[in-house]
């Protein structure tokens, strides 16, 4: 081999050696931190994992929401307007919180079918509607409501 | 009247890039002097004119002109005018035309500071920018035209969003647009020197000083953006892994590649292609940046426009943009190929091993942004990618980065030994483990063994990029005996460089240190109540009413004491917008070297006590991960004053641009 494929074939198996840990890197990291979407819907049909963390969005139903005296758990339920998700949640809640609103929470479902939240979220502007939320809404039959109207702007 | 000669104005700035474009273009093609000589005064006129666009959109916003729809939307007359004139880039049409400006002021630069380098290769380069620019006035003229008018005329706007009404909003965006579209001169620079068929260590030693103003820009524009997250937001985290994050971080990195490859190219001729397309994708990266930013794909703060022709566009521009210059890369890039050789062991080695781990890193974290745009395009879901797996990924990464950078720093250009390596890093690398393992292990007695080792690991990588960094200086003294006159004659290179990699190492201190050490709290508080975290002891004192320009406000107060010290008075905010019900938090915040406190107002709770929910934070050594970019921008200022940008510029208006040898040191 003439020292100029060597180094080549050098650098190559560099270049390999490097992505090929990436990959396995990459692969395991991805499998684990995946984090999937179901509507209340799909929840209520068993379709989303117990033990696993997912995503569960909808509108805060109207009058659901119960705030401890002591401390700051809160218990809440979203709906796709077809079914429901009871949601309890030990945190600050997010400045656009409020009932009617389209939110999206973070956490596992327990056994006992209550959704047990590790981070709700509620966007930047009270006129967003999370695109997953408007997804389930529309699917579940129901019209989007009045936020969904502005189409533009901040 | 006015707005319409907005629109006017950028047509005309758009007459002018098509000019700007062609002639030079076909000029420096033909040999035609004339029409290369087009290029400087089309570039001056071009920013005179979309400088004229913006003068005039500030001027609408100024005086509450509401017949534009773009003010209507993003302005309100109780707006403060320091807030009004920002609001011009708070929305998307307006950040179009701050994208516009900031490429004609580049542009504008390069046609001022370009008279040295050969007329052909400065009319290509200017060539190239108008077509970028090109891309985007058109873009602007057909879908997002700033204005637009509105009937009928509103009587008040719908204002600014209140999280954009604050100090970052000032500079992040012109700080991050810097660096964005400082990549555009990278690439005009590549895409010439590939079409004149010249990539020679000259043409890389014009590029540096441009990617590396362009890199300082956009270095403090994702450490800005990461400090307006942190105090803005309220929820004490300075990096997210959001998706909007990582379209300026990905940029940069791939920057910090390019700047590593072009001192390569510059010094010893290598790596060329692989330089070039680095340019390319600096560049490409920025363009999906904005894209993934302002198309609405990423719905977000910073996802204005919603609106899919808009995204249709931009992502035909980037595929115009990457598969044109891949396509030219491929026709001219080989038969520029060649260079000097060097061994396995060898400066070059260790930064190429940079340059793979940089794009691999930038590669991971594209493919955790783009996959589950991917997914659900196909129609498989929607699902997220949590940033445990960008923690998992980057981290070891970087370490082995920051681990080869130490060696780096003393190998020698060409040819090395691992023996002469050895000799002069086993001190160092004694001292990284003795330093920062045993502030590790002080520090994290009490915790156990994972995060020891974590801060271990971080502490002692930067305690070994310090100590390599500094002993690179003092290993290029020529002049032993006297430290003084050794220590001036070194270029402003080699100090540049030591400041940047001091800076990672104070970033990496920072992060170290914020992500094991911080502790949070979120409660219940109602006035008199106290709560301790890491011997700060928090006292809620309550809330009080307060007046601003535009909002009504509850402000908290909290005491914070220590050992029975007075320590601080935090006052954090629960603003209403008078315009909207939108509510803001603006945290409280005791900014400190080693350690910040922090406190955020949540909700007021039920029952009769006023409680609120409330968020409190002690973080050490937070600042430092801003304190390390700031060292980085230093870093690259005192490197752009070296001798050897001025040198070749006076020395090129008399000779023939030779490959002279340039000095040692600095790269």
């Amino acid at each position: 081999m003439t020292p100029r494929r060597k180094k080549r074939l050098y650098l190559v198996a560099l270049v390999l050696l490097g992505v090929g840990a990436a990959t396995a890197l990459f692969l395991t990291a991805f499998q684990e931190n995946l984090i999937l979407y179901h509507s209340p819907t799909e929840v209520a049909e068993g379709k989303a994992p117990v033990d696993r963390t997912f995503r569960v969005g909808g509108l805060v139903k109207e009058d659901s929401v119960e705030h401890s005296e002591e401390d700051l758990k809160v218990r809440f339920t979203v709906t796709d307007t077809n079914h429901d998700v009871p949601i309890v949640y030990d945190g600050v809640l997010p400045d656009l919180f409020k009932e009617g609103q389209g939110i999206v929470a973070n956490g596992k479902l327990g056994g006992d079918g209550v959704f047990v939240a590790e981070k709700v979220l509620a966007k930047h502007d009270e006129n967003y509607m999370p695109p997953e939320v408007a997804e389930s809404l529309e699917k579940a039959g129901a019209k989007p409501p009045h936020s969904m109207a502005r189409p533009e702007g901040n | 009247m006015i707005p319409e000669l907005g629109t006017v104005a950028l047509a005309l700035a758009l007459c002018m890039a098509l000019v700007q474009a062609t002639f030079p273009m076909a000029g420096a093609h033909k040999g035609i002097a004339p029409w290369m000589a087009v290029a400087r005064p089309a570039a001056m006129a071009q920013f005179a004119f979309v400088a004229l666009a913006f003068a005039i959109l500030s001027y609408a916003f100024a005086v509450d002109d509401f017949s534009v729809a773009f003010v209507a939307n993003n302005s309100n007359t109780a707006l403060p005018i320091y807030y009004k004139l920002t609001a011009v880039w708070g929305g998307h049409e307006g950040s179009m035309l701050l994208w516009s400006l900031v490429l004609t002021l580049w542009t504008l630069a390069v046609a001022l500071f370009s008279r040295a380098l050969p007329a052909e290769f400065a009319a290509r380069v200017l060539a190239v920018m108008g077509l970028v620019s090109i891309g985007f006035l058109l873009f602007m003229l057909l879908t997002s035209n700033p204005f637009e008018r509105l009937s009928p005329v509103p009587a008040q706007g719908a204002d600014l969003n209140p999280l954009l009404q604050d100090i970052g909003m000032i500079i992040h965006p012109p700080m991050l647009y810097m660096g964005y579209v400082g990549m555009a001169v990278a690439f005009g620079f590549a895409i010439a020197a590939l079409l004149g068929g010249r990539l020679d260590p000259a043409w890389a030693r014009w590029s540096r000083p441009w990617v590396t103003v362009a890199w300082m820009f956009l270095t403090a524009g994702v450490a800005l953006g990461s400090w307006w997250a942190y105090y803005e937001l309220g929820w004490g985290g300075w990096w997210f892994w959001d998706p909007v994050e990582n379209a300026s971080f990905m940029p940069w990195l791939v920057a910090t590649a390019l700047i590593h490859s072009l001192a390569v190219t510059e010094k010893r001729g290598l790596f060329k292609s692989w330089t070039v397309l680095l340019a390319i994708t600096a560049f490409s990266l920025s363009l999906l940046g904005t894209f993934l930013v302002r198309s609405g794909v990423l719905t977000s703060v910073h996802a204005f426009a919603t609106d899919p022709a808009r995204g249709v566009y931009i992502l035909t521009f980037l595929g115009v943009v990457v598969g044109g210059s891949l396509l030219l890369y491929a026709l001219r890039g080989p038969s520029t190929l060649g260079g000097s050789t060097f061994s396995k062991v060898s400066r070059e080695t260790l930064l190429l091993a940079n340059n793979v781990l940089l794009i691999v890193a930038m590669g991971t974290i594209l493919l955790g942004t783009l996959y589950p745009l991917v997914i659900d395009a196909m129609g498989g879901g929607k699902l997220s990618v949590g940033p445990p797996y960008f923690n998992t990924v980057f981290v070891p990464i970087m370490s082995v980065l920051m681990l080869l950078l130490g060696v780096g720093n003393l190998a020698r250009w060409k040819q090395d030994s691992l023996g002469r390596l050895w000799r002069h890093l086993r001190l160092a690398l004694g001292g990284a483990v003795v330093i920062g393992g045993g502030a590790a292990i002080m520090l994290a007695s009490d915790a156990f063994a994972a995060k020891t080792a974590m801060v271990a690991l971080g502490l002692i990588l930067a305690v070994w990029v310090l100590i390599t960094s500094i002993q690179s200086i003092w290993t290029q003294l020529s002049d032993k005996r006297s430290l003084a006159a050794g220590l001036r004659r070194l270029p402003a290179g080699a100090y540049g460089m030591v400041l940047a990699h001091v800076g990672l190492a104070v970033t990496v201190v920072g992060i170290t240190m914020t992500t094991a050490f911080e502790s949070e709290q979120r409660l219940r508080m109602a006035p008199g109540d106290t709560a301790t975290l890491s011997g700060y002891t928090f006292r809620f004192e309550g809330v009080e009413r307060e007046k601003g320009p535009n909002y009504q406000a509850a402000m908290g107060s909290f005491t914070v004491t220590h050992d029975g010290e007075r320590e601080a008075t935090l006052k954090p905010e629960k603003r209403h917008y008078l315009s909207g019900g939108k509510p803001m938090t603006e945290a409280g915040i005791d900014a400190g070297l080693t350690r910040d406190l922090y406190a955020s107002l949540g909700q007021p709770q039920s029952g009769s006590d006023g409680a609120w929910s409330i968020r409190l934070y002690h973080k050490p050594f937070v600042r430092w991960i801003w304190l390390g970019a700031l060292f980085m921008v230093a870093g690259g200022m005192v490197a752009l004053s070296d001798r050897r940008y001025r040198v070749t510029r006076r020395r090129k208006a008399g000779t023939p641009v030779g490959d002279s040898p340039a000095p040692a040191g600095g790269a």
